[in-house]
């Protein structure tokens, strides 16, 4: 099931000792490849994303932007290259190892936990924290209680930096789209991610819910200090929030930089709008 | 030369298997659900020949036809009205309905034929061909058992791979939705594969019962579950791995209880199913297919 | 009711859990006091701790495939592990430990221990497959432990114990018990379950599922059903969650197994086959996917609907398959659903 994984280290070097904190890599993505059904769906892809950047990936349709995502949580193992994460290597990690090292994500297609309530899709994020075991849930030991109680707090806490915290009784499946995709990005931050990966998280949003999207993600990073990356479509709001937007097409980087430098970039216009005939 | 008449034996069983096995993998492939009245389909199918043949005195052959008639009635009819009205239900509910539904051939089978054991009349007498001597004695029915399989791959094969009708079943087991969309009447469709599985199912009862002459209203409950095993160890979904898993089961059986112990044959046949999963997930020939994140 | 809800129970949650101990409870005394009173027929009086072993099986099996998602056809299996190691050891201890309550619960024990550890080493290449090729495993699984115990001796002597399969070769000295005989299964039980033991297993294995189920194993388990990949991503264990559920349904089924072989003066292999794998599951499947009420009442009623259709000896069985088809089709299709709802003449007005 696994692919056979090219394993290139990376000298330890490679991370500079002495650097300001914000901008020390919290990811490094070295020559990141891999083959899908005989093409390459990413090819020599670099990134470095600092420790509270906001980092927008863009592309076409198809051009490996959610491929990344899988690469970075493992859900695909690369063929080629080395993702490091906060300097140490995450080769031969599984999805949920990576998870516990501080990577969490949304999905493009809301993968919620329908039958669960909000506030149980988020404590289950947080399944990891806690720490009772099987026979003290069995015969409610204090234990039991005590961090039952601190977690459906927390779980609240999280819920009301979206305003979803009345929701929290409500099966998670009967939410409305707007609010599945927010309580995607809370069950992620639940996890205590140091970096978190939004996957289109305004897709199928009016304008009022991508402003006020916008308004949380800005205050998500405020309040926890981590590090995003972005797949957005929506141009407003990736122009708007990144610090650095990195332009995928055919599984390859043809473009990184600030937003302004992306905007006049002509070989993003030509990858979006087409070669002009001449 | 034990060994070979174990393996010819083994062969033969294994061909009984198989052509139980192309039902129930057909049904899969094509309506995603385990059909446990299968087996119970193949001992209406064999009682049917019982009592042509031994009451009504008529031709075996006949007897298998109109076995393999009243069958694919009764398949289509159990698909109409039992399955049909759950294509969008939960797959447990439709587990349960087809174990309801076996249930209730068997136990139909139990008013009208009895529990006592009927001595089945092979269809082809009991003769056998002598080989080598008289060393290695085949009989009339493994022969004929193990052609009939070959045929029916065959046939099978070319229907599926050549017809329009077999274009469209492989094009409902891919995506129902879109070979809907395509102009494809997937009722029919899946109506048309019930009916080809339970035929099927006649010509493996009247072979079982010929090979084994034992008929009972419990009779094809075993072989039933042996022929599903039989299907995922091939890969469920897959004609050649239906062929393939029951030609192998039948073999392991035969030698697991010559030369192993005949009790425990069967505990054999499923640690071997076990053993296969482990290291083909989807079965020898299945396609195992990841889902998109 | 505040300290309740922060603890994650919903308030319907909370009611449904209280309304499940009651109804058991309540049925209890009714039948304890209608049984001690001579109200009961003896068949009736007989089917009492077969039921609570019933209930105890669905509510357990329930945990797997409606709370853990996961289609398990071999449960059976865990019942009859459970049931020969219980009613083994309950032989074994027959002179030592003279009390019989004390007895059975400790044989209980034993069957819940020895079917955990199946459970666990079945799990181990069960749990890697998904689906429908997990059902069929199980499946295989159950009969495996069917065709062992078939073929299985055990015995016990002045010099120890001894095993051995497919023959009698344990050789025992003069005096030594062959408890475990092959496929004669064991006889001469003594007959020591009884209903209120048979009460206390259902209340525990509720009381253990339900504070599993609202627990951080009890979300993990059903985070894992609604979407695995997601479940993953927030670093939830999959194979350990999914083994904490079988491991804890093999347990309780043992429990149960050692209960239910204790109300018979003779046990065989093959009574825990495919079929009783599959009553179970129709008790879960009938009561509700995760509802723990609704397993309790199909396996009782279930369980007594065959015996009551004993007048109609011959079409017993053929009607129960139509009830259950029938069921599976008017619960499933929303056409028929209808039409039923249109027949029930108690039917809410909002509803309509």
């Amino acid at each position: 099931m696994r692919t056979k994984t090219k394993y290139i280290p990376v000298p330890s070097n490679a991370i500079l000792p002495e650097r300001d904190a914000a901008r020390e890599p919290v990811l490094e993505c070295v020559n990141l490849g891999i083959m899908l059904g005989g093409i390459k769906a990413v090819d020599n892809f670099n990134l470095t994303v600092g420790r509270t950047e906001i980092v927008g990936l863009i592309g076409p349709n198809g051009a490996g932007k959610t491929t990344v995502f899988n690469l970075l949580t493992k859900v695909y193992h690369p063929t080629t290259g080395t993702i490091l994460l906060n300097g140490k290597d995450t080769h031969g990690m599984t999805t949920v190892q990576v998870n516990r090292a501080g990577i969490a994500r949304t999905f493009q297609n809301i993968r919620l936990f329908k039958n669960l309530s909000v506030a149980d899709n988020v404590k289950a994020a947080m399944n990891n924290d806690m720490r009772y075991n099987m026979l003290s849930a069995i015969l409610r030991l204090p234990g039991y209680r005590r961090e039952e109680i601190a977690a459906h707090r927390r779980a609240l806490k999280l819920l009301s930096i979206f305003d979803m915290q009345n929701m929290a009784d409500v099966p998670a499946g009967s939410l409305p789209y707007g609010a599945q995709r927010r309580l995607e990005i809370v069950r992620a931050l639940a996890t205590n991610p140091c970096l978190l990966l939004l996957d289109e998280p305004a897709a199928g949003m009016n304008p009022s819910e991508t402003a006020e999207l916008l308004d949380s993600i800005r205050k998500v990073h405020e309040m926890f200090q981590i590090a995003i990356i972005l797949i957005e479509h929506d141009m407003s709001l990736v122009m708007n929030i990144c610090d650095g937007i990195c332009v995928l097409n055919f599984g390859q980087v043809i473009a990184k930089g600030t937003p302004d430098e992306i905007q006049s970039n002509p070989a993003v216009i030509e990858a979006y709008l087409g070669r002009r005939k001449e | 030369m034990t060994f070979l008449n174990f393996f010819i034996s083994g062969i033969s069983l294994g061909s009984i298997y198989a052509i139980i096995a192309l039902g129930y993998t057909m049904v899969y492939g094509i309506a995603k659900m385990l059909n446990f009245a299968h087996g119970d389909v193949i001992m209406v199918g064999a009682y049917v020949c019982f009592y042509a043949v031994s009451r009504y005195n008529l031709n075996p052959f006949l007897g298998v036809i109109i076995a393999m008639f009243l069958c694919t009635v009764l398949g289509i009819l159990v698909e109409r009205f039992a399955y049909k009205p759950l294509r969008q239900a939960p797959s447990l509910a439709v587990l349960i309905t087809a174990i309801g539904m076996s249930y209730f051939l068997q136990n139909t089978a139990l008013l009208l034929w009895s529990s006592n054991p009927k001595v089945f009349p092979s269809i082809i007498g009991r003769g056998s061909f002598k080989l080598f001597d008289g060393n290695l004695s085949v009989s009339h029915i493994t022969v004929l058992t193990i052609s009939v399989c070959i045929v029916i791959m065959i046939v099978l094969s070319l229907f599926i791979g050549k017809t329009k009708l077999g274009k469209a079943m492989r094009a409902c087991s891919e995506d129902k939705g879109a070979a809907q969309l395509m102009g494809i009447n997937v009722n029919a469709t899946i109506s048309m594969t019930f009916a080809i599985g339970s035929g099927l199912a006649a010509i493996a009862g009247a072979l079982l019962c010929s090979a084994y002459p034992t008929l009972m209203p419990t009779t094809g409950a075993l072989p039933g579950i042996k022929a599903f095993t039989a299907a995922v160890f091939g890969g469920i979904g897959s004609i050649p791995g239906a062929f393939l898993g029951g030609l192998m089961l039948g073999v392991i059986e035969i030698f697991a209880k010559a030369y192993i112990s005949s009790q425990l044959s069967d505990a054999v046949v499923f640690a071997v199913l076990i053993i296969v999963l482990l290291v083909k997930p989807a079965g020898l020939l299945g396609k195992s297919i990841q889902e998109k994140v | 009711m505040t300290m309740k809800r922060l603890i994650n129970l919903k308030r319907t949650e909370a009611r449904r859990i209280f309304i499940t101990y009651s109804a058991v409870v309540i049925a209890y005394v009714i039948f304890q006091v209608m049984s001690s009173s001579g109200f009961l027929s003896s068949s009736m009086r007989g089917m009492l701790v077969p039921i609570c072993a019933y209930m105890v099986m669905a509510v357990s099996l329930n945990l797997v495939v409606g709370i853990s998602g996961e289609l398990s056809l071999g449960h059976a299996g865990f019942m009859s592990i459970g049931a020969f190691s219980g009613v083994a050891s309950a032989i074994l201890m027959q002179s030592t430990i003279t009390n019989a309550p004390v007895r059975l619960a400790l044989a209980m024990i034993v069957g819940a221990i020895f079917a955990a550890i199946a459970g666990f080493l079945i799990g181990i290449p069960v749990l890697r497959l998904k689906g429908d090729y997990l059902a069929i495993v199980t499946l295989a699984f159950g009969e495996i432990i069917k065709s062992i115990l078939n073929n299985f001796y055990f015995g016990v002597d002045a010099q120890g114990l001894h095993f051995s399969m497919l023959t009698d070769t344990t050789r025992l000295l003069k005096g030594g018990r062959l408890i475990i005989r092959g496929p004669m299964g064991i006889s001469g039980i003594m007959k020591i379950a009884t209903f209120p033991m048979g009460f206390i297993l259902v209340m525990i294995s509720l009381m253990v599922v339900f504070n599993l189920v609202n627990s951080r194993s009890g979300r993990a388990f059903m985070a894992i059903r609604d979407d695995r990949i997601a479940a993953e991503s927030i670093g939830l264990d999959i194979t350990k969650y999914k083994m904490m559920a079988f491991v804890t349904s093999a347990a309780l089924a043992g429990a149960a197994g050692a209960l239910f072989a204790m109300n018979y003066s003779t046990i065989v292999a093959n009574k825990f086959d495919f079929n009783t794998s599959i009553l179970i599951l129709v008790f879960v499947v009938l009561g509700g996917q995760g509802n723990m009420l609704g397993s309790i009442i199909a396996a009782a009623a279930l369980t007594v609907l065959p015996e009551k259709l004993r007048g109609f000896s011959d079409y017993r069985m053929l009607l129960y398959a139509i009830i259950l088809i029938v069921t599976m089709l008017g619960t499933n299709n929303a056409e028929i659903r209808e039409f039923f709802t249109k027949l029930n003449p108690f039917r809410r007005k909002e509803e309509a």
